[in-house]
């Protein structure tokens, strides 16, 4: 790695220190902005919330010096008390509904990942022929459909009608429909970057001199033209991850799934507000660092840009 | 028997804009150990017939007609397993840019060796004894460390020599260059050229120089072949075809060459644009450009005529200037 | 006599008469070029072509157009309420109609011989006929996606503008806020902003025309203005960067042609195609934005339907009127879906550098 590389991702990481910065900062003046402010006013919340609140950040204290605070707090993930739910730290909500979205998560970016390339590829290496046009239509009706849509309608066919999988997504069963619907935009979506980005290998002149080297054809595509297309697809980890989690709001509401995403929108429409900055906060930093690694990653992989 | 024997092969690519025929009946021969060049310019169909020997045209593209004989062997309709075999083993090719020829994410060794174990039986370690060697043959420096790096680290002149030294790893009878030295400097240009000339005489190997230079021309090839617009317009000897020109295309390229003794005087391109090979005449495919074109010129396309036994060329001046002899000693 | 080497026998029929020279005008007749057009027809052609984005392009348009119409002549209003009546005790047998039912004083009209127009979807959960609702919703998302574009793209042109042309410190400030906006998580911000202005909004504009459109709303075009001109910003001030240096610009002003010519000649088609299908895919996703935040309830305020509030009201009452949702459901990816066809055709048909 040479130093050209080594200052890009020094400039990165300052980057995304200052996003995440301008998140807690906004987060914490917007929600000042609701008239009376965010820890007042609000007839559920609970006695005991708010006298932890006084004594965190004095209510009466003026604005830039709670700013300071809670800015303070929050880089050490203290949040303060949920002003709904009695008794609990906001810090430990997340950290409870984090288990259960993680899991959903991950395995829906990871079908994503392997579906999508798996199929891109077929796509690409099959181009204008029927399983690469079909495979087109499909990928642009998922990408095209909102996934509050796609959820709705899989929970009707399979989990009402056929009652194949249960409704409910407490078990691990009722896992499986709100998996496949977070995880049917990225696949659409890797599937027709593998597909472009393949073809766009296998159109280069490195792939022609494997050919007139004797090389075969399966050989050609997982030795040389692999490797070199699956470099844009690390650029999609990033908003991939974004994806995800502004797609778990949805989909844990319609499965019903007791994971961060439902807490945080239950949060907004029960007003509890610094649970709702404390979720915004942490989703935000996760997606800034997500796309940092995803920038970096793809800096060092790929050979050319590394020289230049 | 030529080690290599064209006959009027044709090659065509079918997009969705119509048919577009790159290759229109060239024939040629290539003997052991010489150096035949292809000469024309961009679109004249030069590298799609290399491409085609080797059948390594893009999806689009298929052999439509004609032969290639290696060896006696025909290759057209041969199959994938002969084409394998000869690919890089018996016939290699190099490209003209050697930066986007490699791939970036291999090092050159991995590269070289893959070439090597295709087609031998050595074991890993006596391909990468190899891969030094054929490095150190084209003059690469410090072969043993650069031999882990990566094409990028190389500059424009060494990687086409590392390029060189894959193609003839496994000691191929022909090697076809397709504008090889086109990408690089003009000193540059002259380095790759002694050390092909010197490789082919330490290897006894053929080569097949596809340029539209008429200069590297000049300097290393025994015979040309000139083409135009997919069809071949004369070929022979280089001296037959330099000082005894016998189509009107030929003749305009050397007269445009701009020369010592026409120092001073007004350049002389050919006038007019190259064809649209969607839409190819009936005639000579140069008649719109051409100064002499007659009438039958537009009508039909002319038939290969012997000049004498080292020279074919296809032009109906030929036919004319045969006439009128004839006319005249009639009389 | 010296052997003469005729060649051997022609095997064409050769007319002797044909070896004189040929004229001019017999040599530029087989010269076929394509006759050459502008940039802007070729791309029209290209596109009417492709028959995926032109249908898209016609179902599109069908649907705006029904969207701005129907509501003219249908004779069911979005928000009337129809076993509400002032004064009478309410009468529930209008809610929740299965299509091409009727409530009780339509029954009885039906049987006193008068023409009731039909509920062709039936009717919500409150009586109101849900075919007008669902012409609504289309209305508003349509308008919100194609609005939000709009604000999206005069900030952003104007943002990006700026920064190409004036260069130096003014592009450095301009790039760097760019920077970080780009790199917010969007959707996120979007949400707290949402969740948050109508609060504040709302006794803003009450009383005003304003407060008809709905602080949610207005909140959501003011999230779009604020975060989403970036990308159309950076798109702008590449082009301008990238054609300051083109050669052909060097070319014309070195033939004396005037600044402003090279802008309206070159400058300018370029940007446009750019420009054009940027903002034709970033319709899709304004109305995609939309509905999410319906569908989350940060979207219109009720009465005003919205595709994606329809669809998060039909959730309650799915397993019994599946319909509900199923509609509302097709119209939104038929939109998104054609706009998004129609985007992709735009590029293929436009974009100089994806020429083969």
């Amino acid at each position: 790695m040479n130093s050209k590389t080594l200052l890009y991702i020094l400039k990165r990481i300052i980057l995304a220190i200052i996003t995440v910065w301008v998140v807690i900062t906004v987060t914490f003046f917007v929600m000042h902005a609701v008239p009376g402010g965010p820890f007042v006013g609000e007839k559920a919340t609970s006695p005991a919330a708010m006298a932890q609140l006084e004594a965190k950040y004095g209510l009466d204290k003026p604005l830039m010096e709670q700013y300071v605070t809670y800015l303070k707090d929050a880089v050490h993930l203290d949040f303060g008390p949920s002003l709904k739910q009695r008794g609990r730290q906001v810090t430990d909500i997340i950290m409870d509904g984090m288990k259960t979205s993680a899991k959903l998560g991950i395995i829906a970016a990871f079908s994503a990942l392997i579906v999508g390339v798996i199929l891109g590829s077929v796509a690409a290496l099959r181009r204008n022929k029927f399983i690469d046009k079909l495979i087109m239509v499909i990928t642009t009706a998922f990408v095209s459909m909102p996934s509050f849509i796609i959820g709705s309608l899989l929970l009707i066919v399979f989990a009402i009608k056929l009652m194949i999988v249960p409704a409910n997504g407490s078990t691990p069963q009722g896992l499986i429909l709100p998996i496949i619907t977070l995880s049917l935009y990225p696949m659409a979506y890797i599937t027709r970057l593998t597909r472009s980005s393949m073809l766009d290998v296998l159109g280069q002149d490195y792939i022609r001199t494997a050919k007139a080297k004797g090389v075969s054809g399966p050989k050609i595509i997982f030795g040389h033209a692999l490797k070199n297309s699956l470099i844009p697809v690390i650029t999609y980890f990033g908003p991939m991850l974004a994806y995800i989690v502004t797609g778990s709001l949805v989909v844990e509401q319609i499965f019903a799934v007791p994971g961060i995403g439902r807490a945080f929108v239950n949060s907004i429409t029960g007003r509890d507000y610094t649970l709702i900055m404390g979720t915004t906060i942490i989703l935000a930093t996760l997606i800034v660092i997500m796309n940092l690694v995803s920038d970096i990653m793809y800096k060092i992989v790929d050979p050319r840009i590394t020289l230049e | 028997m030529a080690l290599l024997e064209v006959r009027d092969l044709r090659t065509s690519f079918f997009t969705d804009a119509g048919e577009v025929k790159a290759v229109n009946g060239v024939s040629f021969d290539l003997e052991r150990g010489k150096t035949l060049g292809i000469v024309g310019e961009s679109g004249s169909g030069k590298s799609v017939t290399a491409y085609s020997i080797l059948q390594i045209l893009a999806s689009a593209g298929k052999i439509v007609g004609g032969s290639v004989k290696l060896d006696g062997q025909e290759l057209v309709g041969a199959g994938e397993k002969v084409m394998k075999d000869v690919r890089g083993n018996k016939i290699s090719i190099i490209f003209q840019d050697p930066m986007t020829s490699l791939n970036p994410t291999y090092t050159i060794g991995h590269q070289l060796m893959e070439a090597i174990t295709l087609h031998t039986n050595r074991t890993r370690s006596q391909a990468r004894e190899r891969a030094i060697e054929m490095l150190k043959l084209v003059n690469v420096n410090e072969p043993e460390k650069r031999i882990n790096q990566y094409p990028h680290e190389f500059s424009g002149g060494m990687r086409q020599r590392v390029m060189i030294a894959m193609a003839l790893a496994c000691e191929p009878d022909i090697l076809i260059a397709d504008e090889p030295t086109t990408a690089l400097d003009v000193t540059i240009q002259a380095q790759i050229l002694e050390l092909m000339q010197e490789l082919q005489k330490e290897l006894g190997m053929a080569i097949i120089m596809i340029t539209h230079d008429l200069g590297v021309v000049a300097q290393i090839c025994d015979e040309i072949v000139v083409m135009y617009a997919g069809g071949y317009c004369e070929r022979g000897t280089a001296d037959e075809i330099f000082y005894n020109p016998k189509h009107e295309y030929t003749k305009g390229l050397l007269r445009s060459i701009p020369t010592m003794n026409t120092m001073g005087q007004k350049l002389k391109p050919i006038t007019g644009t190259p064809i649209d090979l969607l839409n190819l005449p009936e005639g000579c495919p140069f008649a719109p450009r051409c100064e002499n074109a007659m009438k039958i010129c537009l009508k039909q396309m002319p038939e290969s005529m012997d000049i004498n036994e080292n020279h074919k060329a296809s032009c109906w001046m030929n036919v004319k200037a045969l006439l009128e002899e004839g006319g005249e000693s009639n009389e | 006599m010296t052997e003469k080497k005729f060649p051997a026998p022609l095997s064409m029929h050769v007319d002797l008469n044909d070896f004189i020279p040929a004229t001019d005008e017999e040599k530029e007749y087989l010269v076929q070029m394509r006759p050459s057009s502008t940039f802007f027809k070729d791309g029209v052609k290209r596109l009417i072509k492709n028959k995926v984005a032109f249908i898209s392009l016609i179902v599109i348009v069908l649907i705006t157009i029904a969207s701005i119409v129907i509501p003219l002549f249908w004779p069911y209003s979005y928000d009337n309420q129809l076993g509400v009546q002032p004064g009478k005790p309410v009468d529930a047998s209008y809610n929740n109609l299965k299509p091409f039912e009727y409530g009780r004083t339509e029954q009885a009209q039906i049987e006193a011989g008068e023409k009731v127009f039909p509920h062709i979807f039936g009717t919500d959960s409150a009586g109101r006929d849900y075919f007008i609702r669902v012409v609504y919703g289309t209305r508003i998302s349509l308008a919100v996606g194609f609005f939000a574009s709009i604000i999206v793209l005069v900030i952003g042109m104007t943002m990006g503008s700026i920064a190409g042309y004036l260069g130096g410190k003014v592009d450095l400030i301009i790039m760097r806020i760019v920077d970080v906006i780009y790199s917010l998580p969007d959707m996120l911000m979007v949400i707290l902003l949402a969740a948050v202005m109508n609060q504040r909004i709302g006794p803003m504009i009450e009383g005003t025309v304003l407060a008809k459109i709905g602080a949610n709303i207005l909140s959501l075009f003011i999230t779009f203005a604020l975060l989403y001109w970036v990308s159309m910003s950076r798109l702008i001030r590449g082009q301008i960067l990238s054609l300051r240096e083109q050669e052909y610009v060097l070319a014309a002003q070195a033939t004396g042609a005037k600044g402003t010519w090279i802008i309206t000649k070159h400058l300018i088609p370029n940007s446009i195609s750019v420009v054009i299908i940027s903002t034709a895919l970033q319709i899709p996703n304004a109305i995609f934005t939309e509905s999410f935040l319906s569908f989350l309830g940060l979207g219109v305020n009720a009465p005003m339907p919205s595709l994606g509030s329809l669809a998060s009201d039909a959730l309650n009452g799915m397993t019994t009127y599946p319909y509900r949702l199923v509609i509302p459901a097709i119209v939104i990816s038929l939109i998104v879906l054609g706009l998004n066809l129609l985007g992709d055709g735009l590029r293929d048909a436009f974009d100089p550098k994806l020429n083969k």
